[in-house]
């Protein structure tokens, strides 16, 4: 681990030497002349990161109370099963599917009925691709679902039945019971699934650069092409030449892996106050 | 919201209708297992006749609060809909994603594509032969450098238990499980490629044996922990020594349970595409050792699907079928059969 941060900084020092911090907020990233600026990457994988997780979220959620307080008990642990699949399909998969089917249904359905009626907008305006922000951020919510369900699935089952009991017992309805006792109890683990959902996603590469469109610009559009950190480290890694632009690609990754190592220790420790065991290493890009 | 219910006056309709609640109290699995019916089945009958015959304010205040409770579980039913509805939204991606890879991969799946090279784009034919063995050989490197270090650790976490190291370890294995593949990619490159100026299996292999560490870690931790103390102090009462004991004893015991977190890892990282792209590279030939560039499965679907030949596209489609068929079978089989050895050893 040490070694891994080690070894990335070591990397990446030409590129910090020669950029500084102007770095993270330069937009301009032109490998030809050797000028590099991270803002446009982080600004997509940011962006991205956050409207799937404002998809996946309540549709998480739903799951996780679905499957842990509603669902008749036969139907649990298929249901579950059925969910964690998800997890189990290779990212790249999910890029192929995005690409052939995902991509050009947004474009030819969704995205016009949305710049159309609500164009006046910025978000919605523009050209309609498919390809772009948009697209990969629905793969991309489809993908943390089960992460997200399946560990506040987990922090949900934990709330002591005496609680639940006592809500009962005061005469709550069943959704009454789950606002009242199941929620507050379990919603450190919550917060915690969450992260570690927002972790996956800000770290997910394949689908992302099969989808995203691959464009270094910042659009205020959720129609546009953009670009993420891994998916310019995915695509432009094989073809550098230049030490700078390597050292650059590096120092990225390096922004990237301190991110998702802040986000991972922040959750972990939230889940742990719910005492959730679920955490094995869940699946990845 | 519910408090208005308790300062209902009607204290003599609420005993005498049993509180399906309270029954609830005493047998919970009946309210989870259909709770629409508990609340509003019983109820409804016994109390319409009372209200009518209730006089003034005491009938008032019955019919508004008998309102209100109708709404709170309307209000309950609503949300329980919604919850089950998420759950339905999110199959819909599921049994797309599968019903396309079937359909359009069935299509172009032959003898020829598991056995064959990859044809120049043009040519018909060919197949992805030398990235399936690529694939499987990379699984195995991996597995190689993985297991040995992944189960150790596990094995270190659950029988020496000094809380402070572990905890740290634990939170070590935790946070590397969180490391965006791709990072470890770029780690390996710098630390294997750039240093022998090769792409190797062994640099791809390498990559995906650390994202699968955490994983084996964890659930080898897990299982050992299962194995019971009197088995331990049996072994030891024995006189045998402690390595002994662990070696023969618990892992033993625990083996199957381990076993099934090792499939579950390598059904993981068989998918895995990023780390691979600037390790083991690519290549159009079968592989010819460990130290040369190899294909695998992930990477050609990529380089495939991001082509503009539709022939490759189906090659994609193909070559996803297997890898998701790979994939299931070690994670669904090796759930099966650890869930069979768990209801034996209850």
């Amino acid at each position: 681990m040490a070694l891994l941060i080690y070894e990335l900084v070591q990397q990446a020092l030409p590129a910090i030497r020669a950029f500084g911090a102007g770095f993270l907020i330069s937009t301009n990233w032109d490998p030809v002349n050797n000028i590099y600026g991270a803002l446009p990457f982080i600004f997509g994988t940011v962006v991205s990161s956050l409207l799937a997780l404002l998809m996946a979220v309540p549709l998480s959620l739903g799951i996780a109370i679905y499957l842990s307080q509603f669902a008749p008990k036969w139907l649990r642990s298929p249901l579950g099963f059925v969910v964690e699949l998800l997890a189990a399909i290779p990212s790249v998969v999910y890029g192929l599917w995005g690409i052939f089917v995902l991509a050009p249904f947004l474009g030819r359905t969704v995205e016009p009925f949305l710049s159309g009626h609500l164009g006046s907008i910025p978000f919605f305006a523009g050209p309609v691709y498919g390809v772009g922000l948009f697209a990969a951020s629905v793969v991309l919510a489809i993908m943390i679902i089960p992460t997200i369900s399946a560990i506040s699935r987990e922090s949900m089952l934990n709330v002591s039945r005496d609680q639940k009991e006592a809500a009962q017992a005061l005469g709550a309805t069943p959704w009454e019971t789950v606002k009242m006792a199941v929620l507050p109890l379990s919603r450190p683990g919550i917060i915690g699934a969450v992260i570690l959902g927002l972790g996956r996603a800000l770290g997910e590469t394949m689908a992302v650069t099969m989808l995203i469109g691959n464009s270094p610009k910042i659009s205020a559009s959720i129609f546009a092409p953009a670009y993420s950190i891994a998916s310019v480290i995915a695509s432009e890694f094989q073809e550098v030449t230049a030490g700078v632009h390597m050292a650059a690609l590096i120092e990225m990754a390096l922004i990237l892996l301190v991110i998702t190592l802040m986000l991972n220790l922040l959750a972990r420790l939230l889940i742990q106050k719910t005492g959730g065991r679920a955490l094995k290493s869940r699946g990845r890009s | 919201m519910n408090l208005n219910l308790n300062r209902d006056p009607g204290e003599e309709v609420r005993a005498a209708d049993p509180e399906p609640e309270t029954a609830a109290a005493t047998e919970p699995s009946a309210v989870e297992a259909a709770p629409d019916d508990a609340l509003t089945a019983p109820r409804e009958p016994e109390q319409e006749p009372q209200e009518r015959g209730a006089l003034g304010r005491d009938g008032e205040l019955r019919r508004h609060s008998e309102l209100h409770r109708r709404s709170r579980i309307i209000r309950s039913d609503l949300a329980h809909i919604l919850c089950a509805l998420s759950t339905l939204i999110a199959m819909i991606p599921l049994v797309l994603i599968l019903f396309y890879v079937i359909y359009q991969g069935a299509g172009a799946l032959n003898l020829d594509f598991i056995t064959q090279l990859p044809k120049p784009v043009g040519e018909p034919g060919g197949g992805m032969g030398n990235a399936i063995v690529g694939s499987l050989m990379l699984m195995g490197i991996a597995a190689v450098i993985g297991l040995p270090v992944g189960v150790l650790a596990g094995t270190f976490l659950a029988e020496f238990r000094s809380p402070r190291l572990s905890w740290f370890v634990r939170l070590l294995a935790d946070i590397l499980s969180g490391v965006p593949s791709i990072i470890v990619g770029v780690f390996v490159y710098t630390l294997l490629v750039l240093t022998f100026k090769q792409f190797s299996a062994l640099a791809g292999g390498l990559a995906l044996g650390i994202l699968m560490l955490p994983t084996v870690a964890r659930t080898t931790e897990e299982m050992l922990r299962m194995v019971p103390d009197s088995l331990r102090e049996a072994s030891l009462a024995l006189g045998i020594p402690r390595w002994r004991t662990i070696i023969s004893v618990i892992i033993k015991t625990a083996g199957g349970g381990i076993m099934t977190g090792v499939m579950l890892a390598i059904a993981r990282i068989a998918g895995e595409t990023a780390p691979l792209l600037f390790t083991a590279l690519n290549s159009r030939t079968w592989p010819t050792g460990i130290d040369k560039p190899v294909a695998s499965l992930p990477v050609q679907i990529y380089q495939y699907a991001i082509s503009p030949f539709d022939a490759w596209h189906q090659q994609a489609w193909a070559g996803s079928l297997v890898l998701v068929l790979m994939v299931l079978i070690l994670s669904v089989g090796s759930k099966l059969y650890f869930g069979r050895k768990m209801q034996r050893a209850r």
